[in-house]
């Protein structure tokens, strides 16, 4: 199959047609995804393609998730849209009490494949109800899978990954990439498994590991460094859980430094995690290692007051110049 | 005679839940059992009644947390639940569930649940499933009626309603949320009534009589394969032991647990039989069955071997 042009949005939909094609056990729905074709219009026309096994729901986030586990115990590939990341809150019952603990209190006997289509961070004027970026709170969850594609190609790949997992897995969207470019995306090809980074960029002198839509301004940053002599390699963690510890490790083993960015709050988040992860693996650093993240506060409505919160292009460069300014690059031998 | 035959058939489930019941205290006291149990003694009949009216080759039960009683009715030998509760490998669920929740699906018995309520839109979602599969399965979700005021319980009526899905919401209805008398909790504590603002039937039925919950859940069950939706019934009756284990029951009014004595469903059962022209010989003949047959399940599940810890690794994943 060619490569299709789509945006995120629309790589999204191709994943979900073919995942209602290919597997006659997947059902999709929730709050307005028939019908309207979802409040961001991800699932546009599959109502159409495929008839009732898409369906809107009521605003009701714990029958939502709640009849998902109930209709992945008996068979069924649940597909459902929890519109905001912050409105799974509601229903977090549903996805840690009782989708996570399934299979391991069956011993095997039951499953709950289902799928958890969500996005989160904030947009301009997003209030704090619909800001928030949650996947720590996902990936703490033994037996959860939790996936943030930030590309195109991403939104479709992981999306399917996910579908086709035998377990209940989280897939958090954003937004702010929905209806951008279209860029080339191949479509068709084996369906993925779950788990693994991507080097979104190469480089010898710090390893930024970071996951999400923030990912794309890292990328700006790193390439500002890069005219001033600092050769970062990013990489984007795209499963949260399970991490790719191998792709983290090997890089900082090169570069001896390592920067983490994330959207989220710096406190209690992912990237305590990674630098933990780091520091038992025993390889030495050349510096201390720097989460980048949100401080402590709520996340306020208003743009410029947002922007004061949330780390940006400019944090992470300065990150970047602190962390390779001392002129030593690569690991302590 | 049929309802003679019927009836006995309850109260042989009925003696083994209680028995089971007795047992498990005994376990506990002498602690080979620990932590948080609730027993159901006293709402037997709800259980025995309501599997008896169900297919549990194609149905589904989702119970409470009080859901030694629903295992037992479903099937589950009192060996895997007593071994389950004394953390031993053939336990219902290894010894991963404990008192609270297990799980049997082998027996249509898909896990107790100790969130109060949050079975209800799991049911759903086997309800869900059978409009696709053609299985005619019908889900019933039981919780007791302290869980009417769960929000999860709310929408799972809701969304069974709106779409029409087999399931059977059944509200053991034994007066205390917990420790709280739920009629101080609500404005109505008639909350069959609810059902209406749902647009489903809703009925109470004598929750202490297993034959009168038996045809209310048979009836509901054939309306809900037949394509007609959901239905929600109000079992009432007593628990005659405190909420878990060692719960004093200083809430209680006195005389309230005699007269829920005098009106416990085994009791009853046996008084019908008597009047029936059933022997007390063969009364005292089933009781002293079951309890012998209970005798040897604690026997056996004290002498299986303690799950192995080198397994709780396993399962979490595919």
């Amino acid at each position: 199959m060619p490569d299709a042009q789509l945006t995120y949005a629309g790589a999204a939909n191709a994943a979900l047609d073919r995942a209602l094609t290919e597997r006659p056990e997947t059902l999709l729905y929730g709050e307005d995804v028939a019908v309207p074709g979802g409040v961001f219009g991800v699932t546009k026309g599959l109502l159409k393609r495929h008839g009732d096994r898409v369906f809107d729901t009521p605003i009701s986030e714990a029958a939502i998730l709640g009849s998902a586990v109930g209709a992945s115990m008996f068979g069924r590939r649940p597909i459902v849209e929890i519109m905001w990341a912050d409105f799974a809150l509601v229903a977090f019952d549903q996805i840690v009490n009782q989708a996570a603990n399934v299979r391991y209190i069956s011993r095997g006997r039951l499953s709950a494949p289902l799928t958890i289509r969500t996005q989160q961070g904030n947009a301009p004027g997003a209030c704090a109800q619909h800001s928030q970026s949650l996947e720590a709170l996902f990936a703490h969850v033994p037996g959860l899978t939790v996936a943030m594609p930030a590309t195109h190609q991403d939104a479709h790949d992981l999306l399917l990954a996910a579908i086709w997992h035998d377990d209940p897995t989280v897939v958090i969207e954003n937004r702010t990439l929905y209806h951008g470019e279209k860029r080339a995306v191949r479509l068709g090809g084996p369906v993925p498994g779950i788990g693994g980074a991507a080097v979104r960029r190469p480089g010898t002198d710090v390893t930024v590991v970071t996951w999400g839509a923030i990912q794309h301004a890292v990328l700006d940053a790193a390439q500002r460094a890069a005219a001033e002599g600092i050769d970062a390699e990013v990489i984007d963690l795209r499963w949260i859980r399970p991490i790719d510890l191998p792709t983290v490790l090997g890089s900082v083993r090169r570069t001896g430094r390592l920067l983490v960015v994330h959207e989220a709050h710096t406190v209690g988040g992912v990237g305590g995690e990674v630098v933990a992860a780091v520091a038992e693996s025993g390889i030495r650093l050349a510096a201390p290692p720097v989460r980048l993240g949100a401080p402590p506060a709520r996340i306020p409505a208003a743009p410029h007051l947002a922007a004061a919160v949330l780390p940006g292009a400019a944090d992470v460069l300065g990150a970047l110049r602190a962390l390779a300014g001392d002129g030593v690059h690569g690991a302590v031998a | 005679m049929k309802s003679t035959t019927e009836l006995a058939d309850h109260l042989r489930v009925m003696h083994r839940i209680r028995f089971t019941e007795e047992a498990i205290t005994a376990l506990r006291a002498a602690g080979d059992v620990v932590g948080s149990v609730h027993l159901c003694n006293g709402q037997e009949a709800v259980y025995a009644g309501a599997v008896a009216a169900l297919d549990l080759s194609v149905d589904a039960v989702f119970p409470t947390y009080r859901g030694h009683g629903w295992a037992l009715a479903c099937g589950v030998a009192p060996r895997a639940v007593l071994a389950e509760l004394l953390g031993r490998a053939g336990g219902i669920s290894g010894g991963r569930g404990g008192s609270a929740y297990f799980t049997a699906p082998d027996h249509g018995m898909f896990g107790e649940n100790s969130i109060v309520g949050a079975g209800a839109p799991i049911a759903c979602g086997a309800a869900l499933a059978a409009a696709y599969d053609g299985s005619g399965r019908v889900a019933l979700a039981a919780f007791g009626e302290g869980a009417m005021n769960q929000g999860a319980v709310h929408e799972a009526l809701n969304l069974a309603a709106a779409r029409s899905l087999p399931v059977l919401f059944l509200v053991e209805n034994n007066g205390y949320s917990e420790l709280t008398p739920t009629d101080t909790m609500v404005r109505n504590d008639q909350l069959f009534r609810r059902a209406a603002g749902y647009g489903m039937p809703g009925a109470r039925v004598d929750g202490n009589d297993p034959v009168a919950v038996a045809d209310a859940v048979g009836r509901a069950a054939e309306r809900a394969r037949a394509g007609r939706g959901p239905v929600l019934l109000e079992a009432m009756t007593q628990r005659i032991v405190g909420h878990y284990i060692g719960d004093a029951q200083q809430y209680r009014p006195a005389g309230e647990l005699d007269a829920a004595l005098a009106a416990e469903p085994i009791r009853r059962a046996e008084e019908a039989l008597r009047a029936g022209g059933v022997a007390e010989a063969e009364l005292d003949a089933l009781r002293a069955a079951v309890r012998a047959e209970i005798d040897t399940a604690v026997a056996e599940a004290l002498a299986e071997p303690l799950a192995d810890p080198t397994t709780v690794l396993e399962h979490l994943y595919a």
